[in-house]
């Protein structure tokens, strides 16, 4: 068995109302992981973060922290500290004071107090800041003071709701680079609540992706990204296309399929894959290539309906006939020149390599 | 916590509170609530206990019996101050939702700088003793009272105007002084609350001023117009202080005979008879003028 | 070219005249209350003008009775009592409908509001009879009971709207980081809230000191200040000892209301901060 510091067994929350916020949730965290909670806006990654944190309780199930059942146990029982989406510093209470917070009823000596909150500030930089006010800081310096007053209490699982949502782009960029060095640093398991995919893929160990209440997919980023379970999380994960096919044939490892306006087609085979079957293909548009001239590989014909130039790459919407949504193709300008033979309304070519699609059950 | 198998019924119940923001919020909410029900809700529904209850000597025979209602209604006497109660008390909700809304408007539209400034200087009369207020006004409208002995020395009027103190006058100029923070607040809240592109939308659909005021901003203003008047009408329908002080015996109003019913002549449940009939009555009218206000708004366009 | 800015800006806005008629409201709203003070000073038995000379005796008169002084004492014992245990419930209401969805909650907090809307003389009688069946003589006891039903309201109208809006994960952080929900109100719901609970219990005070029904219909043998008033207007010789009182209270009253609402605003900004 693995060392598991959170296990969250067929936990169920239900709402007045009868709204399920998360549904039967079956998972572990190991002990040391950065593992992320990843999904839109109402999935349920808020409320069972704040069920670990014990500011809800499941209505079915149980959430085991480092072994405990934590049903009986309060928020201020648990090895467990948060980081809030609002930072929660206290306005009433300076600097020094918002990170000692949590260190006064430990009764330590004077002096050891100041010498780890000193450590404390030393480590997210804010040394000499302590007798700042909270509404003195900025918004990083905020979400930093936060991250210090719940890591002082050296918990065992830190949780982070949303922590760099309220920050600048440039700021969050630099805060997931700082958050998981720290991480790293300290060892502590951190649960981090998203729903900003990208930020999700650079930070974690593992990702749980949510969506309405269910826990849809466990897996690493590169995982998740390449090889998702399921239509949901492949279209959360970034952009995708996906192909409505039929299966026509298995051939051990490779499956041929049908699909309207790609004809016949190959892709790696699933397991369970039957002739007739319907089913999902899905391909990521940084997969697919354009030329102007027939290639040689696997290829449809289309007309470039629609394309954006985003600096680094170029998006493309390429309509196929006998399909309904236009392909969605990305490029990356590699030649200064590489945009400029697909005009809008021009035939081209869209090739992909068949290991580059993945076959879904919906 | 615990690691038997089977939960007691502590654990149980802990673990409902723990999870029951109903719980949480219902054990904060009881110290209140059982004052209240105590102190109000207890006492009322005694009082209409007695309503139907009969004074006989020095107790109270609790028989049940309409009776005392019957008296109530049969007696021209209290059918002629209840309605000039309710007269009284409709000319006062005029005045003071009258004079209010232009002041109200004011403060929400016209004032720019230190609106709260104005909101506390409004205010304040509210938190001073009603009774010296209304004293006030007795040593102003009195027949040696300073009106009177102003106009008098300035030689204007050689004798005392006898017209006004002690009558209803005097107490509808008291109470629509006595109320006008009642007033102004709701108003003031409702018509701060909206949206002032809703303006700017009519303005560019081609409303005059006028038009703006009578189809955006008085229908939206109605909520607090109406609570205006209800805050105001249903309090002053019970007042006792003002009529006593400067109504004389015209000016007399229901909490009058109120009163007298229950510390003087120590009738109790015909006095919570008249009571009751009395509030009965406002309620209804109450219910059918909000009705009546609301039915006539949905008729702007 | 100029108007369509100008009117734009100016939306809704009433011009001058209604300014002018905002000057005469307020002074409608404040000048027959100073001719209390006014002829608390004036040298004559008469509350007439023209003014005869300026004296303080009517003040000396006023503070050497000594049944005013206790009515004033009783005033002061009463108002203590209900405004603190006004107070406390009001902040345990104030907090559980602020913080939790309950079930039936908007019957609960009307019922509560309710005195606001009922005639005093209706809550004197009820109270009366309330007072008569639990055997509880007449006396400043049970006008002080009276006076806690009367201010609960208000209290808990202040204390909401001072816990609204009150960042609940302050309190979460505070149990996160280890302290007990008593502890966790100490250390952060009550200095957050202070100001309101201070403005509460002043209003709360004045409104219980200036209640004259409630207290006429449950006095017992001691009046309290504005009973003794009440009794004292039917004197003629008294009145001007009266408006020396009364200017007093006056003055008092408008200081501590705009106390008041000062110590109320004084914590909104820093509020927020756990907000933003």
């Amino acid at each position: 068995m693995a060392d598991n510091i959170i296990r969250i067994e067929n936990v169920t929350k239900q709402f007045a109302g009868g709204v399920k916020a998360v549904d039967n949730a079956n998972f572990n965290i190991e002990r040391g992981e950065f593992f992320s909670l990843l999904g839109p806006s109402g999935c349920g990654k808020t409320t069972l973060l704040r069920m670990i944190a014990g500011f809800e309780f499941p209505t079915n199930g149980e959430i085991y922290i480092d072994g405990q059942p934590s049903a009986l146990i309060p928020s201020y029982k648990r090895p467990t500290n948060m980081v809030f989406q609002s930072y929660a510093i206290f306005p009433h209470l300076n600097v020094f004071d918002n990170i000692a917070y949590g260190l006064r009823k430990d009764r330590l000596s004077n002096r050891e107090l100041t010498r780890r909150v000193n450590e404390a500030l030393e480590m997210i930089k804010l040394t000499g800041f302590g007798s700042r006010r909270g509404d003195q800081l900025s918004g990083g310096q905020r979400q930093r003071v936060a991250l210090a007053r719940a890591l002082i209490k050296r918990p065992k699982v830190l949780l982070l709701d949303e922590p760099l949502g309220a920050l600048d782009k440039k700021l969050r960029e630099e805060m997931q680079i700082e958050l998981r060095q720290l991480q790293r640093e300290v060892g502590i398991t951190f649960v981090f609540v998203t729903h900003d995919q990208e930020e999700a893929l650079s930070m974690s160990d593992r990702i749980a992706v949510m969506g309405k209440g269910v826990v849809l997919q466990i897996a690493g980023p590169k995982d998740l990204y390449e090889a998702p379970n399921s239509v949901e999380v492949a279209s959360f994960i970034g952009n995708i296309n996906l192909i409505d096919a039929t299966v026509r044939a298995i051939n051990g490892g490779e499956a041929t399929l049908e699909g309207p306006g790609f004809g016949q087609f190959k892709a790696p085979a699933i397991d369970g894959l039957k002739a007739g079957q319907k089913i999902t293909a899905a391909i990521r548009p940084e997969k697919l290539s354009l030329t102007a001239s027939r290639p040689s590989g696997t290829h449809v014909e289309g007309t470039i309906k629609a394309s954006a130039y985003l600096g680094d790459r170029s998006h493309f919407h390429v309509h196929i006939k006998g399909r309904e949504t236009p392909l969605s193709v990305a490029a990356q300008n590699v030649d200064r020149a590489m945009t400029t033979g697909f005009d809008p309304a021009r035939a081209v070519y869209v090739s992909w390599d068949p290991r580059s699609l993945i076959l879904l059950k919906s | 916590m615990t690691a038997s198998s089977a939960p007691g019924f502590a654990d149980r119940l802990r673990a409902f509170y723990l999870r029951s923001d109903a719980a949480k919020g219902y054990a904060l909410l009881s110290p209140v609530m059982i004052t209240m029900v105590v102190l109000l809700a207890a006492p009322l529904v005694m009082l209409i206990l007695y309503s139907f209850w009969t004074q006989s000597g020095l107790s109270v025979d609790t028989t049940l019996t309409t009776a005392r209602y019957q008296e109530v209604l049969g007696k021209q006497s209290y059918h002629d101050i209840f309605w000039r109660t309710i007269g009284t008390s409709s000319l006062v909700t005029l005045v003071t939702v009258g004079l209010a809304y232009p002041m109200a408007y004011y403060v929400a539209f016209g004032v720019k700088k230190y609106k709260f400034v104005w909101l506390i200087l409004l205010t304040i009369p509210f938190w001073t003793s009603y009774l010296l207020r209304a004293f006030s006004w007795k040593v102003i409208l009195g027949f040696n009272g300073v009106i009177n002995s102003g106009l008098i020395s300035a030689g204007l009027i050689t004798e005392p105007l006898e017209f006004l103190l002690y009558n209803q006058s005097a107490v509808v100029i008291t109470l629509a002084h006595a109320y006008a923070a009642f007033a102004i607040l709701p108003i003031y809240v409702s018509l701060e609350k909206i949206d002032r592109t809703l303006l700017e939308a009519a303005a560019d659909l081609g409303d005059s001023a006028w038009a703006r005021f009578w189809r955006i901003t008085f229908p939206l203003s109605l909520p607090g117009v109406l609570g205006a008047a209800v805050l105001i009408f249903v309090p002053t329908t019970g007042d006792y202080v003002t009529p006593q002080l400067v109504g004389g015996p015209t000016g007399q109003m229901i909490a009058y005979s109120i009163q007298v019913l229950f510390l003087k002549i120590n009738d109790w449940p015909l006095g919570a008879a008249l009571a009751m009939s009395a509030m009965a009555a406002v309620g209804i009218l109450v219910v059918l003028f909000v009705t009546a206000m609301q039915l006539a708004v949905r008729q702007i366009r | 070219m100029t108007k369509p800015i100008r009117a734009a800006k100016r939306m809704g806005d009433p011009g001058g005249l209604l300014g002018l008629f905002a000057i005469a409201y307020l002074l409608f709203l404040y000048i027959p209350v100073l001719f209390l003070p006014v002829f608390s000073f004036n040298d004559s038995i008469f509350v007439a003008f023209p003014l005869k000379g300026f004296t303080t005796k009517w003040y000396e008169q006023a503070f050497a009775d000594d049944d005013m002084l206790r009515a004033l004492t009783a005033s002061l014992q009463v108002g203590a009592v209900a405004s603190i245990v006004a107070t406390i419930l009001g902040l345990l209401g104030a907090k559980a409908v602020t913080r939790y969805q309950m079930p039936g909650q908007s019957l609960v907090t009307g019922t509560i509001m309710l005195p606001l809307f009922i005639p005093e003389i209706i809550l004197g009688i009820a109270l009366l009879i309330l007072i008569n069946a639990l055997s509880i003589p007449l006396s400043l006891f049970s006008i002080a009971i009276g006076h806690i039903m009367l201010c609960t309201p208000f209290a808990m109208a202040v204390l909401t709207s001072r816990l609204d809006g009150f960042d609940k994960s302050l309190e979460e952080a505070s149990m996160d980081l280890g302290e007990t929900p008593w502890m966790t109100f100490w250390r952060v719901t009550f200095p957050l809230v202070l100001p309101g609970i201070v403005s509460s219990m002043l209003l709360s005070f004045i409104v219980s000191f200036d209640e004259f029904l409630l207290s006429f219909f449950l006095q017992g043998q001691q009046p309290t200040l504005p009973v003794f008033i009440w009794s004292q207007l039917r004197f003629p010789n008294k009145l001007p000892s009266v408006l020396a009182l009364g200017a007093v209270i006056l003055i008092v009253s408008c200081l501590l209301v705009v106390l008041a609402e000062w110590v109320r605003q004084l914590g909104t900004d820093e509020r927020k901060v756990g907000v933003a």
